[in-house]
């Protein structure tokens, strides 16, 4: 017997463990679908709760068409060699110093700011299957023809990768 | 049948790309062919029956005299382009593979000027996005991969803003439909969170079309793609992803207000001059190319600025015209690329007496470009200057006449260093270019010249239905 609260507790564990998993990765192209993953825990927590659309859009955007981009992205980039690898990660620490400092104070500025509410709409509990196949038709056939196009574009690129590595 | 539109050249693409003894890789160019023919001849012949029959899958697809003109555009394109592409590129892998993304932006194209819902419009815009991506690098030297991943770069940042602005709309409105958030603007209350999207999802346009100051992405995008991706991105890409989609979300979603209409005029104004100056020092042809597009794409903007329904049509008619002449004059400059080797201005000369038709045809599409009657331009150009004049916009009004003089002026002096003068000793041995590469030119420059001398029915069979939609 899983009551709600149980799946929840184990959908967040799973949660943080994909994202950890995905920043500490060597491999950029394992990170990139280990972000698919999380992508997709988030779906499932949003199907928990009652917000059908949301978790059929974050699905489809995060787990579908980003990990398409980054793949591309990826493959346009080359390994660094071990040894630059070494000196990057020394030199890191010193040059980006300042990007946590910046980043907690226009955290602390920005919790100041005084917007105005937001409008709340009720929360739906739609039929998953519903709001996929029925309401979002166009939307999955779009996304067929995204990842299809990633997909064919990559094997273009890769296809004779030794002359791309001559060349850069 | 819309869906047709989509699920027809899905069909080719996969045909074309099956592992079954590779004949169909040779055929792959009369298949797309046959496919954009057929999309041109639907749209001219058959209006009705695309607008009006039934659904094949109950697919949110809708058609209007607006998405005929585009859909139009993107035949007339797509056709040059593939017969550039084909015949410039060397390696036959290289042709089916350039065929195969052609197709599949056309597909995406198709898709962005037919959807009526926000986050459907996304889908298709990255469809384009990643087709368009992929062409631009297929030649996979330093240059085209460079320019490959700016445009990749902006292009990402322009979706993470729009998505952001159809996540606020959600958040407000509970729907991405057109009809739906098109209520929540129409309320009359100026909300905070709706402005905030609106401005977010115009600002990621802007970078899409590559107006000032978003253009930093398009001459080095333009000028290193191959030939055939450098006319497809000209001639329809950022006019379909860019400002077919402002002009629809302007008129049909957000709506006019006095703010919006400000920033179009002064974006446009910015991207006409800087546009023109820019492209008065170049010296590689495609770049000088790159530049008048950002200045015609301001023309196209600033009449939308207007915020009348002459300003509408004005830039829906300069849109097609820009799509006709940018593509041939981008196809001629493949074909002097192909037969001297180079784009370098400077070292380019007499080729008028080389290469006639590519002269006389370059020629044509430089008048029309700065608005010389009896062609196309010069009508486009007239209405929009018509429509800023009659909205009391006197100063748009004038920028936009002087405007063109200087685009004379720069076109001139491209005229002058690569068609006329001496011919350089390397150059002696020139020819015509092929076949692949003259007819599309004869194509378009007839179209030019066609919807110049037309005009009046041109006007009352496109243009005027056009405006009715947005009333």
């Amino acid at each position: 017997m899983i009551t709600p609260y149980i799946l929840t507790l184990v959908l967040l564990i799973l949660l943080i463990a994909t994202a950890l998993w995905s920043v500490m990765q060597d491999d950029l192209l394992r990170a990139a679908i280990a972000l698919a993953g999380v992508s997709i825990i988030v779906t499932l927590l949003m199907f928990q709760m009652a917000a059908p659309m949301a978790a059929v859009f974050e699905l489809s955007v995060c787990a579908g068409l980003i990990t398409v981009v980054f793949v591309s992205a990826i493959s346009l980039t080359r390994l660094m060699t071990r040894q630059e690898n070494i000196e990057f990660s020394r030199e890191r620490m010193t040059r980006f110093w300042y990007l946590p400092v910046l980043l907690i104070i226009v955290g602390v500025l920005l919790s100041f700011l005084v917007v105005p509410g937001v409008p709340s709409i009720p929360a739906v509990v739609a039929d998953v299957r519903k709001v996929l196949w029925n309401e979002r038709q166009l939307d999955m056939l779009g996304q067929i023809l995204v990842i299809l196009t990633g997909v064919f574009g990559i094997v273009v690129l890769f296809k004779d990768k030794p002359k791309v590595e001559k060349d850069i | 049948m819309p869906s047709l539109l989509i699920l027809i050249p899905a069909v080719m693409v996969i045909l074309i790309n099956l592992p079954v003894k590779e004949i169909l890789k040779r055929v792959a160019f009369l298949l797309a062919l046959l496919y954009i023919l057929a999309q041109a001849a639907a749209v001219i012949f058959a209006p009705a029956y695309l607008m009006n029959t039934p659904q094949l899958f109950a697919l949110n697809l809708v058609i209007d005299s607006f998405s005929l003109l585009m859909l139009l555009s993107i035949s007339i394109v797509g056709l040059s382009a593939l017969c550039v592409g084909w015949f410039t590129l060397d390696d036959s892998n290289k042709k089916s593979d350039f065929v195969s993304l052609l197709l599949l932006s056309i597909i995406g194209m198709n898709g962005v000027v037919m959807v009526r819902d926000l986050f459907s419009l996304y889908v298709f815009l990255e469809v384009v996005a990643i087709a368009s991506f992929i062409l631009i690098a297929l030649d996979k030297d330093r240059e085209a991969l460079e320019g490959s991943f700016k445009y990749f770069i902006l292009s990402a940042i322009a979706t993470v803003m729009m998505l952001t602005a159809i996540s606020f709309l959600m958040m407000v409105t509970g729907d991405t439909s057109f009809e739906a958030v098109r209520a929540t603007f129409k309320a009359g209350t100026i909300t905070f969170w709706p402005v905030l999207a609106m401005v977010l999802f115009v600002v990621g346009l802007f970078i899409k079309a590559g107006v000032v100051p978003f253009h930093g992405w398009l001459p080095d995008a333009y000028s290193s793609a191959p030939a055939g991706v450098s006319v497809l991105l000209a001639g329809i890409v950022t006019k379909v992803t860019g400002v077919y989609t402002i002009i629809r979300l302007v008129t049909m979603v957000f709506g006019f207000s006095p703010s919006l209409n400000k920033v179009l005029l002064i974006v446009g104004a910015i991207s006409i001059i800087v546009g023109a100056l820019g492209a008065l020092g170049q010296k590689d042809m495609k770049r000088m190319l790159a530049f008048s597009s950002i200045s015609q794409v301001g023309y196209i903007i600033i009449s939308l600025g207007a915020g009348t329904q002459l300003g509408i049509a004005g830039a829906v008619f300069h849109l097609f015209n820009h799509s006709v002449f940018k593509s041939l004059l981008f196809v001629n400059a493949a074909a002097v690329e192909e037969q001297t080797g180079t784009r370098d201005m400077d070292k380019l000369g007499g080729l008028a007496e080389k290469m006639p038709i590519t002269g006389i045809t370059s020629v044509i599409a430089l008048l029309s470009t700065a608005g010389i009657p009896p062609l196309g331009g010069f009508w486009s150009k007239l209405i929009i200057i018509l429509a800023l004049w009659k909205a009391g916009l006197f100063p748009y009004a004038i920028i936009a006449v002087l405007a063109s003089l200087l685009t004379l002026a720069y076109f001139l002096s491209m005229t002058r260093r690569v068609y006329w003068g001496k011919v350089p000793e390397q150059l002696a041995d020139v020819t015509e270019a092929g076949a692949g590469l003259v007819v599309p030119a004869l194509v378009l420059a007839a179209i030019t010249i066609g919807v110049g001398i037309a005009f009046p029915y041109i006007l009352n069979t496109f243009i005027l239905p056009i405006r009715s939609i947005f009333g």
